[in-house]
């Protein structure tokens, strides 16, 4: 025991080993440092900056400063005083002499529509003004009286705030500061994610039903004619996203190829017309279709993997055909099923193109209202905070996932 | 695909607050880099402006597509990383980029006066000038038909857009407040000067939707102005409102019977921009005070019917350059087509966009 083990050239073998280990291990980290590199750079640091983007608010702290210190003590309960209104005109003739004011009015109007006139506007004016300064506020513009102006400007005075988040679930904070729900005829948000989350459904559940019978006839097909199929499969898979969407439009559309069809052999009047596409039906056939591979593929390499002695036994043994296939093949095609779902789903819920093309009026989903949020409103702070809601609901189904079938059964091929 | 996509987005985003991403655009001092809405319109700004630019000065001019809206530009500004020169936009997006600081002052007094010595801010059409932009032309909603749908006559006035017992079949529209409500009103009686007025009430808001709830689901809805043209076409829908240059050219150069109803045709313009921190400032400049001046807004209006914003231009403006049909008459400045025209209320927009886009979403929805 005493005697320790050596290597030829005397080293402890411990060392020797711990050493050659840690060549190895720092080998394996330097390999993989690129790629983490990568998905730090375009993955992991965007989605942290997006998610501040949500909750961040530095302009009205920044550019109104005087303004917000004296609002400071302000009851909120009656139009504040010269003192105010005199810090106000500061602020405003600054921000407009350093051209931020448009960058305030336009923060400000998201939260209250018509405040953006009502700050550039009285910005342009309130250089030329002497002191006092609360009456000429009042004459020009009436919005200085109410109390849901100043309320605004107070509450988005913090650099950190949850107006976004509250905005993406249909809700804001009323004048006293309570949250409450938007006007009826402004919800959208709310029952957007949950149709959302529906079509997802729908179209996960289609592609197990429609891709199941697919992946099992070319698990179970001689190789020579189940690769001529998969061919079949994986031809759409490689073609254009937006080639095969459009070609949901030719066949569904009311004078498209199905429509026709249907006139022409005399099922539908020509009047009758249906209408297949640019609503929420038009979307889940094209989703469908769309992504569907992704469900085959991984149910087809699991379904590869079952022995078909396992059926030959369990028959041998006396168990009918159709129950022997339910109780000893299908569960053995579960963790394909996993993550055919998962993938589907997970894909499906924060769809674009698909829905954005003929997605009509009731067939569109968040993501679409996350691109207009960014691209036409130029309200990135709610863009970012729907786009956050959306990673947590993706999260919590994955975590869930874990939880009831575990990661590590997941197969994708 | 969709990953990719996602990631690209993401890498965007990224690459916009790093700015390490961002690669220095190579600023040759010979070429300008000007970005418009694509199609018939870019093709008649490329005849008129683009190819005599590069004539007279030697800069090659690169133009690209893009599909309105101040995204882009925003992103470039703030990753400062500036690729575009010059941008074409729409008014209330010149007077936005402009307050929030994207786009670049330009000096009114670059322009070149008429010919007639005029000074070019009288010559220019009201509002045509901004701090930030200069307009080209003036572009207007109007509602289209295809005669071959409606052969005993077809509808003349915005009231028979929305009367779909006398002229049964879908309807197409933009899929966005703007104009669509301005139209419902118009539909429903309120005169044109009195538009906006309604509309800045909730009883007027309430009545432009209720006058939409009429067609609703009767509607198809469009983005892209190349849209509306094809729908037509393909027998869609039976009538669609569009810019009218498009469903002009549809007709000029492709020959379709279309019938364009001028009825509360909803005007507004398109201006030429500078983002701020262009790789090619001056060259863009020179590009802008080109572009504008009389005869070259005259050619323009050659090749499409958008009509030129400078009213000097208005008499120079010959045949179509390629259908050789009379462009005067299809113009939305032309008297007989202006008589009950409403002009885009920029503030009034700018001010309730948000608002109304949400209403509009909501009711879409459900």
């Amino acid at each position: 025991m005493s005697e320790q083990l050596t290597t030829v050239d005397g080293r402890p073998l411990k060392q020797a080993l711990a050493s050659a280990e840690r060549t190895k291990r720092i080998r394996a980290v330097l390999l993989v440092m690129p790629l983490f590199i990568f998905i730090f750079v375009s993955f992991l640091y965007p989605i942290a900056l997006m998610l501040y983007r949500s909750v961040e608010n530095p302009l009205i702290a920044q550019h109104m400063p005087k303004t917000l210190a004296t609002l400071e003590d302000w009851d909120g309960e009656s139009i504040p005083d010269e003192e105010t209104f005199a810090a106000l005109a500061q602020d405003l003739v600054k921000a407009r002499e350093s051209r931020e004011i448009g960058k305030v009015a336009t923060r400000l109007n998201f939260e209250t529509p018509g405040l953006r006139s009502v700050i550039t506007g009285s910005a342009r004016s309130a250089g030329r003004w002497e002191p006092p300064y609360k009456e000429k506020f009042l004459d020009r513009r009436k919005e200085w009286g109410e109390l849901e102006t100043w309320a605004t400007i107070k509450r988005l005075g913090p650099t950190i705030t949850t107006v976004n988040y509250l905005a993406a679930v249909d809700r804001q904070y009323n004048v006293d500061g309570e949250v409450v729900m938007v006007g009826e005829d402004y919800r959208i948000y709310v029952d957007l994610f949950m149709r959302t989350l529906w079509m997802s459904v729908v179209v996960t559940v289609s592609c197990l039903i429609l891709g199941f019978p697919i992946a099992y006839m070319l698990a179970s097909l001689p190789l020579r004619h189940s690769n001529l199929l998969m061919i079949l499969v994986l031809l759409p898979f490689w073609t254009s996203l937006l080639v095969r969407t459009t070609s949901w439009i030719v066949l569904l559309q009311t004078q498209g190829v199905l429509n026709d069809l249907m006139v022409w052999s005399g099922i539908i009047d020509d009047a009758q017309r249906i209408q297949l596409i640019f609503n929420a039906q038009g979307t889940v056939i094209a989703m469908t279709q769309i992504l569907l591979p992704f469900m085959v593929l991984p149910l087809y390499s699991v379904m590869k993997t079952i022995p078909p002695s396992y059926l030959r036994a369990a028959e041998s043994l006396g168990a009918h055909r159709f129950l022997a296939f339910w109780r000893i093949y299908v569960p053995n095609t579960l963790p394909g099923v996993g993550a055919g779902c998962l993938l589907v789903f997970i894909l499906a819920i924060g769809y674009y193109i698909t829905p954005a093309l003929v997605g009509g009026q009731d067939g569109q989903m968040i993501s679409n209202m996350i691109a207009f949020h960014m691209q036409k409103s130029l309200n990135w702070g709610l863009a970012a905070a729907l786009g956050g809601i959306l990673l947590v609901g993706v999260i919590i189904l994955y975590w869930l996932y874990n939880k009831l079938v575990g990661i590590d059964r997941l197969k994708l091929g | 695909m969709i990953t990719k996509l996602k990631i690209t987005t993401f890498v965007a985003a990224g690459a916009l607050a790093l700015g390490a991403f961002a690669a220095t655009p190579a600023s040759a001092a010979d070429s300008l880099t000007v970005v418009s809405w694509g199609g018939a319109y870019t093709k008649s700004q490329v005849e008129a402006y683009h190819k005599p630019f590069t004539k007279k000065t030697g800069i090659e001019i690169l133009s690209e597509n893009y599909s309105g809206g101040l995204a882009e530009v925003k992103a470039q500004v703030e990753a400062g990383s500036v690729k575009w020169d010059v941008v074409d936009v729409e008014l209330s997006d010149a007077i936005r980029g402009c307050d929030e600081g994207l786009l670049e002052p330009i000096d009114p007094s670059i322009l070149p006066p008429a010919p007639d010595g005029t000074p070019a801010e009288k010559d220019f059409i009201d509002g045509a000038i901004t701090d930030c932009a200069v307009a080209s032309i003036v572009w207007s909603t109007i509602y289209a038909y295809d005669k071959k749908q409606f052969k005993d006559g077809g509808p003349k006035t915005m009231a028979d857009f929305f009367d779909l017992k006398k002229f049964p079949g879908k309807r197409g529209m933009r899929k966005t407040p703007k104009a669509n409500l301005e139209m419902a009103l118009a539909a429903d009686g309120v005169p044109p000067s009195e538009v906006y007025d309604v509309l800045s009430t909730d009883a007027g808001i309430d009545r432009a939707f209720a006058k939409l709830d009429t067609i609703k689901d009767s509607v198809v809805w469009w983005e892209a102005g190349a849209q509306p043209p094809q729908l037509l076409a393909d027998g869609e829908v039976a009538m669609t409102t569009a810019y009218n240059g498009r469903i002009f050219n549809a007709i000029a150069a492709e020959g379709k019977a279309f019938e364009i109803v001028w009825d509360a045709q909803v005007f507004d313009m398109d201006l030429f921009v500078i983002v701020k921190g262009a790789p090619n400032k001056k060259a863009a400049l020179d590009f802008i005070a080109f572009a504008t001046d009389t005869q070259r807004l005259a050619d323009q209006a050659e090749w499409i019917s958008y009509g030129p914003a400078r009213k000097s231009s208005e008499p120079l403006i010959g045949k179509h350059a390629e259908a050789g049909i009379e462009m005067g008459p299809h113009m939305p400045t032309a008297a007989d087509n202006f008589k009950t025209a409403i002009q885009n209320d920029f503030e009034f927009w700018a001010d309730r966009q948000d608002e109304l886009n949400n209403r509009f979403n909501s009711w879409l929805a459900n």
